[in-house]
C-alpha cells in the first residue's frame, strides 16, 4: 500500500512547499507580519473566552424559557434568543469551549503519537520505517470525518470517540512531515560528527534533530488545527458530534437550521462567523509560520 | 569587419528590498562580427547582467542607463515583434545550468526545433532533420533516438551540447554564453568547449565568452575583458593578459592561479573579499585589497585610460606601475615565488 | 512518504522495453490498491470487536428482535467462527456483492445502496465540475496577471478555504433559497434535470473551499513556471507569448495542480456527507448518519468500505496519471 497514494503524497507534499515559497517570495522577511499578528490577537481572546466561559457568561446557556423563543437583542440578551429561549450569546461563549478544546486535544494528540514514530522510523530505519511507513499510509487512506462518523457509530455520538478517531486520522499527515525533514537533517554532516563521538541515537534524535524540526511541527500543527475544527464541528452539526443540550458551536449552526426556515438565521450566521474567523486566524498564522520555520531552515 | 555589438555606457540597477541597487556600472564593450570577446570576473562582478541586458532579459524593475546597439539598431528601444525577432535571430543565449535551462518534461526533440517551428514557420519535418543533423555536428550520437528522450535522461554533457545545438539551429549573429561550460566535469568541459569553438567559426557566429576562467578566456578570445564590482577595469588582447596585465586585479588573478611548471609553497590569495557593486566604496572598487593603492585611488572613480594601442584601463596608477607589474607577472612565470618578487 | 525506487535500464534494454517499466509502475500501483483495500476491509470488519460488549449485542443494540433475525445475524456474520474464519467469510461475501442485511430496513444493504447512490455521485460529479472549471481558470488567470486584482482574488481564496462546508451550505441556503428563493431548501428532486437543480446548492456548497484552493494552488504553480529558468530560455529564443504560456508555462504547471486538484475531488467524498445531510439530497452519506443514529451497523460498515475504496481507488486513478502527465516519473524516478 504504500506505492498507493505514494506519489500523491509526494505531489501533496511538493504542493504545500510550492505555496509555502511563493508565499515566502512575496514576504521575505520570516517575519510573522501584520496579518499573523492580528490572527494571534484574535486566537488570545478566543482562548480567553473559552477558558474563562463560566465566569464570564451573563446568564445560564441551558435555561430553556419557551415562551422566549427568538427574542430579537435587548438589554437582557445581547444577541436574542434561540428557538428554545436560550440566551445566544451565553451559549456562544460556552460553545467556544468545546469548539476549541477538542480540536485542541487532537492536534497535540496526533502530533505526538505521529512525532515520536516519524522519529523511531527514522533513527531505527530498516524494516521498522518500513512498517511505520505502512501503517501511516493505511491511516492516510481513510478521510478523517469517515474514520470520526464510524467511531461515533461504535462508541456513541459524542466528542469523546470523535476527538480519539481524529487523532490517530491526523497522525499521517504530521508523521510524513517529520520523518521527511528528520531524515533530511539525519544526513547532514553534523548528526555524523555526533555519531562519531559516541553521542547515542536517542540523544540526537531528542536533542538534535527535534529541535531542529520543531518549527515545522509546531507549523503543522496549527495548520491542522483548522481542519480539525472543521471535522468536529461539521460532525456535531450533523448531531453526531456535540450533544444536546451542551452548548457547542457547531452544534449551534445544525440547531440554527429551524431558525434559518422561520427567517431567524442569527444563531446559525454567528456560531457560522465565529468557526470561520477562528479556522481563518488559525490558517493565517500557520502560514506564517510555515514561511518562517522555512525561512530559517 | 563592421561592428555588430555596441555596449556604450550601461548602467543597470536593480531593485532588491525597496532601494535600487548599481550591478553594473559604466559598462562599455564592442564586439565585431564573427569575432569573439571574452569577459572574465568573480560570481557578482556583473558578467552575467551584461549578457542578460544585451539580450534584454533584466528581471522586471530593473532601470538602465546607457546603451546596447546591435547592427545598427538599438536594443532598449525594441518593442513587440521586433524584440521577438532579435531574440529569436539576432542573439542566442547559452546558459551555465542546462538542466534547469531546459524544459524538464518536453522532449529533446521539442526543444531542439521548437524556435524553428515557431519563429521560422518550418515544417515539422524539416525542422526535426536540422536539428539531428545539427545534434551529430555537436558529437551527440545516434541523434533520432535522442530527439525522443527527456532531459533527465541526458547527462549534464549532453544536454549542454543540446542547448548548444539549439542556440546555433537558428544561426544567429551573435552567441552569448554565459559559463557554458563551468556546471561540467573537467574532462567534459574541455570537449564541450571544442565543440563551441567549432560550432562558432563553421557559422560564423561572433561570441560573448563569460567565465570566471582567465585561462580559459585568453585560449579562447580574441580579446578579453575584465570586471570587478559591475565594472570593466581592463580591456586588451587574450594573448597579452598573463604576460602585462593592464589593472592590478587582473596581475593578482593570473598569480593567484596554480600552474603546472611552477613551484610555489602556496599560492598568493587576494587580500580581502570581492565587493559587489552598490557596497563598492568611493573611488577606485579595487583600491581596499590593491597593494598599489594610493591616496589618490580612493578618492575619486578612476575613468577608463587608453594604454598605448594594447587595450583600457581602469587604473589610474596604470602608467607607473606598468613595469613593476610586467616583471612581477614575468618573474612569476619563470618560477620564482611571490616572496622573492618582493625583495 | 516512500520514493519509488528507481532501477535505471540500460540505454539499450529502455529502448527496447519502451513499454516495461510503465507497465511495471502500473502493476505496482494495482498492486498497492489491492493493499491497501484489504487493510481497510480488516479495520472496517474488525471495528465490530473494538466496539464495547460482545459483537452480537452491539449489532442488536438491544432491539428486540425474532429468534430468525438474530440467527440470520450470526450466519451473516459467522459469530460462532473464530475471528479470522468470520473475517474471510465477511470478505468472500463482499467480493460476491453480498454487503449484508440492513437490521433497520431488513433488506439487503446493497440495494439499498443502489437506490441512494445517483444522489451521492450526482453531487460529487457536479463538486468535481466546478472546482475543476472555476478553480483552474481563476487560479491561472491570477497567476498570468499578477497585479492587485490577483492578490486581492488570492487573499478571497485564503479566507474562502476556512469556510466549512456546512457553514457554506447554511449561508447558501439563507441567501439563496431562504431570501431570493432561486433554489429549493431540500430534497433531491425528481430524476434528470430536476436532480441536477436541485443539486446545484448542495455542489457549490460542497465545492467552494476546494475551489479556493485550487485557485491558489494554480497561481503559484503558475508564478513558479514563470520565474522559471527554462521559461526564461524560451523567452530568450523570441518565442511567441502565447506559445510560451501554453507549452512551457501552463503544461508544466499542469502536472502539480492536475494532481493535488484530483486529490481534493477525492476529498469531496467525504464531505458529501454533510452536504446531503443540510441538503437531505437522500443519498448515501444522508443514509450513512441516520444509520449510525439507528445503529444499523451493517449498513455503516458498507458505506465506510464503499467510501474508502472510492477514495483510493480515485487515489491511484490520480497517482496514475501523474505518472503518465511527468515523462519524470513513468521511469521510475521520483520527480524533485
Amino acid at each position: 500500500m504504500t506505492v498507493a497514494v505514494s506519489v500523491v503524497a509526494a505531489a501533496a507534499a511538493a504542493d504545500d512547499r510550492l505555496l509555502a515559497r511563493e508565499a515566502r517570495k512575496l514576504r521575505r522577511s520570516g517575519s510573522l507580519g501584520v496579518s499573523g499578528w492580528i490572527a494571534i490577537g484574535a486566537l488570545v481572546v478566543l482562548g480567553l473566552v473559552a477558558l474563562l466561559a463560566p465566569l464570564i457568561v451573563p446568564t445560564d446557556p441551558n435555561a430553556v424559557s419557551l415562551s422566549d423563543a427568538y427574542l430579537p437583542a435587548s438589554g437582557s440578551h445581547p444577541l436574542g434568543t434561540d428557538a428554545s429561549g436560550r440566551d445566544l450569546l451565553s451559549r456562544l461563549i460556552m460553545g467556544s469551549q468545546t469548539a476549541l478544546v477538542g480540536p485542541l486535544l487532537v492536534v497535540v494528540a496526533s502530533t505526538i503519537l505521529g512525532t515520536a514514530l516519524a522519529l523511531c522510523a527514522v533513527w531505527f530505519g530498516g524494516w521498522f520505517d518500513q512498517a511505520v511507513v505502512r501503517v501511516v499510509d493505511a491511516i492516510f487512506a481513510f478521510p478523517g470525518l469517515l474514520l470520526a462518523i464510524l467511531a461515533t457509530a461504535l462508541f456513541g455520538s459524542g466528542l469523546t470517540a470523535a476527538v480519539a478517531a481524529l487523532s490517530i486520522a491526523y497522525i499521517p499527515y504530521i508523521a510524513r512531515i517529520v520523518r521527511s525533514a528528520a531524515l533530511s537533517e539525519r544526513s547532514l554532516p553534523y548528526v555524523a560528527a555526533l555519531r562519531v563521538q559516541g553521542v547515542r541515537g536517542f540523544v540526537i534524535a531528542t536533542r538534535h534533530i527535534l529541535p531542529n524540526v520543531s518549527g515545522l511541527i509546531v507549523a503543522n500543527g496549527t495548520l491542522s488545527f483548522g481542519f480539525v475544527l472543521m471535522d468536529l464541528a461539521g460532525l456535531s452539526f450533523i448531531g453526531l458530534g456535540v450533544q444536546p443540550p451542551t452548548a457547542d458551536w457547531g452544534a449551534m449552526v445544525g440547531e440554527g437550521m429551524s431558525g434559518v426556515l422561520q427567517q431567524q438565521p442569527l444563531e446559525a450566521l454567528s456560531a457560522s462567523l465565529l468557526i470561520v474567523i477562528t479556522v481563518a486566524s488559525v490558517n493565517i498564522l500557520g502560514d506564517r509560520l510555515t514561511e518562517r520555520s522555512e525561512a530559517h531552515s | 569587419m563592421s561592428t555588430l555589438l555596441e555596449v556604450d555606457a550601461l548602467t543597470v540597477r536593480l531593485p532588491v528590498k525597496g532601494e535600487l541597487r548599481t550591478v553594473l556600472r559604466d559598462v562599455s564593450l564592442s564586439l565585431d562580427e564573427g569575432k569573439t570577446l571574452g569577459m572574465v570576473g568573480e560570481s557578482g562582478s556583473g558578467k552575467s547582467m551584461t549578457a542578460r541586458a544585451i539580450a534584454r532579459l533584466l528581471p522586471s524593475g530593473a532601470t538602465v542607463a546607457g546603451h546596447v546597439q546591435f547592427a545598427g539598431a538599438n536594443v532598449f528601444e525594441l518593442r513587440g515583434e521586433a524584440l521577438r525577432r532579435y531574440r529569436a535571430n539576432g542573439v542566442s543565449v547559452i546558459f551555465q545550468d542546462a538542466r534547469a535551462n531546459i524544459n524538464p518534461v518536453r522532449r529533446i526533440g521539442d526543444f531542439l526545433t521548437e524556435a524553428l517551428r515557431t519563429n521560422d514557420g518550418l515544417p515539422a519535418k524539416k525542422a526535426e532533420q536540422r536539428a539531428i543533423a545539427l545534434l551529430a555536428e555537436v558529437g551527440i550520437s545516434d541523434p533520432e533516438r535522442r530527439l525522443r528522450q527527456y532531459p533527465h535522461e541526458l547527462s549534464g554533457g549532453l544536454l549542454q551540447r543540446v542547448m548548444i545545438a539549439a542556440a546555433v539551429t537558428v544561426r544567429p549573429r551573435l552567441i552569448l554564453a554565459d559559463e557554458p561550460t563551468t556546471a561540467l566535469d573537467v574532462t567534459t568541459q574541455a570537449e564541450v568547449m571544442s565543440i563551441l569553438r567549432r560550432m562558432q567559426q563553421n557559422y560564423g557566429m561572433a561570441m560573448l565568452f563569460i567565465t570566471h576562467d582567465l585561462e580559459l578566456a585568453s585560449a579562447v578570445c580574441d580579446e578579453t575583458i575584465v570586471m570587478y564590482a559591475g565594472m570593466v577595469v581592463e580591456r586588451q588582447a587574450s594573448n597579452n593578459l598573463h604576460t602585462e596585465p593592464l589593472h592590478p586585479y587582473t596581475a593578482a588573478l593570473v598569480q593567484a592561479r596554480p600552474e603546472i611548471d611552477r613551484r610555489s609553497v602556496r599560492l598568493p590569495a587576494i587580500p580581502g573579499h570581492p565587493t559587489s557593486a552598490y557596497e563598492a566604496p568611493e573611488g577606485c572598487a579595487f583600491a581596499p585589497r590593491c597593494r598599489f593603492a594610493q591616496d589618490q585611488c580612493r578618492v575619486a572613480a578612476p575613468p577608463l585610460l587608453q594604454i598605448d594601442q594594447r587595450g583600457v584601463t581602469r587604473c589610474v596608477r596604470m602608467p607607473e606601475i606598468r613595469n613593476q607589474l610586467r616583471a612581477s607577472t614575468m618573474l612569476l612565470a619563470e618560477g620564482i615565488s611571490r616572496e622573492e618578487v618582493a625583495r | 512518504m516512500t520514493e519509488t525506487k528507481s532501477i535505471p535500464l540500460p540505454d539499450k534494454l529502455a529502448s527496447s522495453w519502451a513499454g516495461w517499466p510503465t507497465l511495471r509502475f502500473i502493476l505496482g500501483r494495482i498492486l498497492g490498491l489491492l493493499a491497501t483495500l484489504f487493510v481497510a476491509s480488516i479495520v472496517v470488519f474488525g471495528a465490530l470487536y473494538l466496539a464495547p460488549g460482545n459483537p452480537l449485542t452491539f449489532l442488536t443494540q438491544g432491539r428486540s428482535m425474532s429468534q430468525e433475525a438474530i440467527a440470520a445475524l450470526e450466519t451473516q456474520y459467522h459469530l460462532n467462527d473464530p475471528i479470522w474464519m468470520q473475517y474471510l467469510r465477511w470478505l468472500g461475501e463482499l467480493l460476491h456483492g453480498n454487503f449484508g442485511t440492513s437490521i433497520v430496513y431488513n433488506q439487503p444493504v446493497s440495494t439499498l445502496l443502489a437506490a441512494r447512490a445517483p444522489a451521492t455521485v450526482l453531487v460529487i460529479v457536479m463538486a468535481a465540475a466546478i472546482v475543476l472549471a472555476v478553480g483552474l481558470a481563476i487560479g491561472a488567470y491570477s497567476g498570468l496577471r499578477p497585479g492587485w486584482l490577483s492578490r486581492w482574488t488570492m487573499a478571497g481564496a485564503t479566507a474562502i478555504m476556512a469556510i466549512p462546508t456546512f457553514v457554506a451550505a447554511v449561508v447558501l441556503i439563507i441567501v439563496f433559497a431562504v431570501n431570493l428563493g432561486w433554489f429549493p431548501v431540500f430534497g433531491s428532486g425528481a430524476p434528470g434535470l430536476d436532480a441536477v437543480y436541485h443539486s446545484i446548492l448542495p455542489a457549490v456548497a460542497l465545492a467552494l473551499a476546494s475551489v479556493a484552493f485550487v485557485a491558489r494552488l494554480t497561481q503559484a504553480a503558475i508564478r513558479q513556471e514563470l520565474s522559471a529558468e527554462h521559461v526564461q530560455t524560451a523567452v530568450s529564443r523570441g518565442l511567441p507569448r502565447r506559445y510560451i504560456v501554453q507549452r512551457h508555462i501552463v503544461r508544466n504547471a499542469a502536472i502539480p495542480v492536475l494532481t493535488v486538484a484530483g486529490l481534493t475531488i477525492a476529498g469531496l467524498i467525504a464531505g458529501s456527507v454533510i452536504v446531503e445531510q443540510v441538503f437531505q439530497l437522500g443519498g448515501i452519506g444522508q443514509f450513512l448518519v441516520s444509520s449510525v443514529q439507528q445503529k444499523d451497523f451493517p449498513v455503516v460498515q458498507a458505506i465506510c468500505l464503499t467510501y474508502v475504496a472510492a477514495f483510493i481507488v480515485l487515489n491511484t486513478l490520480i497517482d496514475l496519471a501523474y505518472a503518465l502527465l511527468d515523462p519524470r516519473v513513468s521511469l521510475g524516478r521520483k520527480s524533485s
